[in-house]
């Protein structure tokens, strides 16, 4: 039921071609660098972070391969610790949330019936910056000046006394230059969801990877500014002689694994909610019905955005805190399986109501319950101090967060990759290649990382860059080391995927899944302006209501046309009612420019350029008075009283 | 519509579409209420760090011979920087009346107290120096990591105010749905002096209790 542009009764052709005309960018080199389309700047943040993956998987081959046999000598010890410490600290910060946030970027103001982000220079700007941190960071590496802490980056190893030389001062300055991009993307995403909903999406009719998202972007604005405070003592530390973490100066090693894992658990679960998203909004156009029991999931997304900052503790029983404090953080680890166990049984029960569809996004989802369903098993067992002081810092932690994050965050993207991609790309992907894909990322997982459960019990510590042979470690080991090339290759196998969709692929219709949100009714990909009408929404499963598309064709009024400018509809926070219509920015350099000043700012930062760095926060200040200057219009009173 | 000529839509980049007045809270008032509560976290993570330290470290607090902070000089900040949100209130109020002089009042008063407070906090430094520094111990690093961070916010506060007064006077735009800055710079100034009343009680009044 796609709805074809120029079908569309209500619309006339002047007014597409207004609107075709009101949301061109500027041809040529010019627009790459000012683009504030959402779409755009979502499918940048996904080849970004999958860049970022990829040399965030070479790293972990490398590693694999140096602990393939035991007293081997691939790599010295200082080299394993900075790959070791960067494949962690990308996986999470340069990979996981910034592929979430492209995906999010991409498909909220698709799903929410928008014509765009609620701030889309802002939007720029974060992508700019989440470049240029990725960047900033990773070029360490060939200096031999990587992190080589842990992506955890614990006290005391990361104070200069014990750790000299620039690591991990290129991660503390790396994280807080990304955490702008961070909280800037979160802030956008929240309002997004609450100011430009369709008229009639009320908070009981989004989409649950919206919800999804907006908890995650909660989290993201009250977790991060605890990692900020931890990375903002830390260089004030090793660079200008603080004592936050130094015992001699009457600080506290321990400080910085509170403030750490404060900001740490609620990260695990900014991952894994958004990707739960994505597996809710995939189930329906496989399942051909919607997923069972909305309300409780979205119950449920909350409930975990809460708990998890309250389990932090469970990073930390082997530290020696009061006993009270465990019992308390192991009944709230134990608590917060509930919620998480609700959205499984939901998407089992959707399954089993529902009429499956067996493509390559239904087995990666299925592939994604039964690997997060170990993870989160292994998870439980660690709520148990006792069992937890066992095998803590053994590689048995090591399978259980890869469980976790590669089943419960890689799994659904992957899913979402093929779901969506003829949406981003307008072109359909190879299912036999998909299959491929699948079967391989599937078995090399599993063949990886469940002897790491078995290493860990025998006793094998993590972040060891190799071992002796007589606790008879060595034959897991090799099968770990077999199993992650078939990872690679199963990985690989979805990237030709993606290059054989763009260039070989058949073209995609709009909706080649019959999924039932707003995405689908627009073509793929979309126009610049998304959608030629605002729909207007009556349920929950939009796409699949007869009444959104003819709320586009035959009730298609001025007021949700807004072709006479570059416009989207404000709407109500709860009930999502007609507001006004509120003009949106044109592309600019601006946030590339502000971008750009900041990575001045921290590059001199690092390199101790302090009159540099003076110079650069002016231009920022400069930029930012630049950016939110009033455009002078010659008709304007001034001060008109509203 | 009262508005044939489409003056105001123009002028303020806002089409009536309900009603003739713009209705709802903007998209700009909840930017900054978010990003008001990630920097409230900010803090409320800074003075956590604080007690926790405090706790960890012992009775003997501030530790190394350190005198108690005196109170003299941070009441004195006190009573600069917490009345100066009643200008930024009074000169919102006055925008919204179409009242220019108010709005350029009101911000010059609070640009003057602000400034005055950063004058104050110089002097605090400049005593405090003699007897520690950010690196004596974890004393000084806490009082100077948050006092200073928090000066940090006061200026940054004040840039906006001084870019609202500037752009006032230089005859930029204020019309109708503008005066979402003057009241977005409100909001974050009256969170300034918020955690100011918080870093009061925790670094110049709990070492008293």
């Amino acid at each position: 039921m796609s709805t074809t542009t120029s079908t569309a009764p209500g619309v006339g052709r002047d007014d597409l071609a207004r609107l075709a005309e009101h949301w061109a960018e500027p041809r040529s080199l010019r627009a790459w660098f000012t683009t504030v389309d959402h779409k755009k700047i979502g499918r940048r943040y996904l080849v970004t972070a999958a860049f970022f993956f990829v040399l965030a998987g070479l790293s972990a081959l490398v590693m694999r391969t140096q602990l393939a046999r035991p007293e081997s000598g691939v790599v010295s010890p200082q080299e394993y610790n900075q790959i070791f410490t960067m494949h962690g600290t990308a996986m999470i910060f340069l990979f996981a949330t910034p592929m979430l946030f492209g995906f999010g970027n991409f498909l909220v103001p698709l799903m929410i019936g928008s014509r765009d982000m609620a701030f889309p220079r802002l939007n720029a700007f974060g992508y700019w910056v989440f470049l240029f941190a990725g960047l900033f960071m990773w070029a360490s590496l060939p200096f031999g000046a990587a992190p080589n802490n842990g992506w955890f980056a614990y006290a005391p190893l990361n104070q200069v006394q014990h750790n000299p030389g620039l690591h991990m001062d290129v991660y503390a300055l790396g994280l807080l230059f990304l955490g702008i991009s961070t909280t800037s993307g979160a802030i956008n995403f929240i309002v997004t969801a609450l100011k430009l909903r369709a008229p009639g999406m009320s908070l009981n009719r989004v989409p649950l990877f919206v919800w999804a998202i907006v908890a995650t972007a909660f989290m993201v604005v009250f977790a991060l500014p605890a990692l900020n405070a931890d990375n903002t003592m830390l260089f004030l530390d090793r660079r200008f002689g603080t004592h936050f973490f130094d015992p001699s100066g009457g600080g506290n090693v321990l400080l910085w694994q509170h403030l750490f894992w404060i900001f740490g658990h609620p990260d695990v679960y900014i991952i894994v909610l958004s990707a739960l998203g994505i597996v809710s909004a995939v189930l329906p156009a496989f399942t051909r019905r919607g997923v069972v029991a909305y309300s409780l999931i979205v119950l449920s997304i909350v409930a975990i955005a809460i708990i998890s900052f309250g389990v932090w503790v469970h990073h930390m029983f082997a530290t020696g805190l009061p006993q009270l404090s465990y019992s308390f953080f192991s009944a709230a680890s134990t608590v917060i399986t509930i919620p998480s166990g609700i959205q499984i049984f939901a998407w089992l029960a959707t399954m089993l109501l529902g009429r499956l569809v067996l493509r390559v996004p239904l087995l990666f989802v299925i592939g994604f319950i039964v690997t997060f369903v170990l993870g989160g098993l292994t998870g439980a067992m660690f709520a148990v101090t006792a069992f937890d002081q066992q095998v803590t810092d053994s590689y048995f932690v090591v399978a259980h967060f890869h469980y976790v994050l590669i089943g419960g965050a890689v799994f659904p993207m992957l899913a979402g990759i093929y779901y969506w991609l003829p949406k981003i790309t307008g072109r359909m992907y190879h299912e036999g290649l998909g299959r491929w894909a699948f079967w391989l990322t599937f078995a090399g997982m599993h063949v990886t990382f469940f002897p790491m459960h078995l290493t860990g019990l025998f006793g094998m510590p993590r972040r060891v860059y190799t071992y002796r042979s007589e606790p008879g470690w060595d034959g897991w080991n090799l099968v770990s080391t077999v199993g992650s090339y078939l990872l690679a290759l199963g990985l690989l196998l979805v990237l030709v995927g993606v290059v054989h969709a763009l260039r070989r692929g058949r073209p995609a219709p709009a909706d080649p899944w019959e999924g039932d949100s707003l995405e689908w009714s627009t073509a793929s990909p979309p126009e610049p302006y998304n959608f030629p009408v605002i729909p207007r929404v009556h349920s929950l499963h939009p796409a699949w209501d007869a009444r959104t598309a003819e709320s586009t064709t035959t009730g298609a009024t001025a007021e949700r046309v807004l072709s006479d400018g570059r416009r989207t509809l404000f709407t109500s926070e709860l009930d999502a009612r007609t507001e006004r219509a509120v003009d949106m920015p044109e592309s600019s350099f601006k946030p590339l420019v502000l971008a750009g000043a900041l990575l001045v700012f921290f590059t001199a930062m690092l390199l101790a350029a302090y009159p540099v760095a003076v110079v650069a926060a002016l231009v920022v200040a400069a930029t930012i008075a630049a950016w939110l200057w009033p455009p002078r219009r010659p008709d304007e009173e001034l001060g008109v009283a509203s | 519509m009262t508005d044939p000529g489409g003056v105001v839509a123009a002028a303020t980049g806002v089409t009536a579409l309900t009603t003739e007045e713009p209705v709802g809270r903007p998209t700009g008032w909840w930017g900054m209420v978010l990003f008001v509560a990630t920097e409230a976290t900010l803090f409320a993570c800074l003075l956590g760090s604080y007690f926790y330290l405090r706790f960890q470290f012992g009775p003997q607090w501030p530790p190394g011979g350190v005198d108690k902070p005196k109170l003299l000089l941070p009441l004195l900040m006190t009573a600069v920087l917490v009345p100066s949100s009643l200008p930024v209130v009074w000169a919102e109020h006055g925008i919204r009346r179409g009242r220019r002089g108010r709005l350029r009042a009101g911000l010059a008063a609070t640009l003057v107290l602000g400034l005055t407070f950063l004058a104050l906090l110089a002097v605090e430094y400049a005593e405090d120096l003699k007897h520690f520094t950010m690196t004596t111990d974890v004393y000084g690093s806490l009082f100077y990591l948050i006092t200073g961070f928090h000066g940090l916010h006061v200026l940054v506060g004040l840039t906006m105010i001084g870019w609202l007064l500037t752009a006032s006077l230089r005859g930029g735009s204020f019309g109708s749905h503008r005066h979402e800055r003057v009241r977005n710079a409100a909001i974050y100034w009256h969170f300034v002096d918020a955690v100011w009343v918080a870093i009061l009680f925790t670094i110049y009044l709990s070492p008293r209790l």
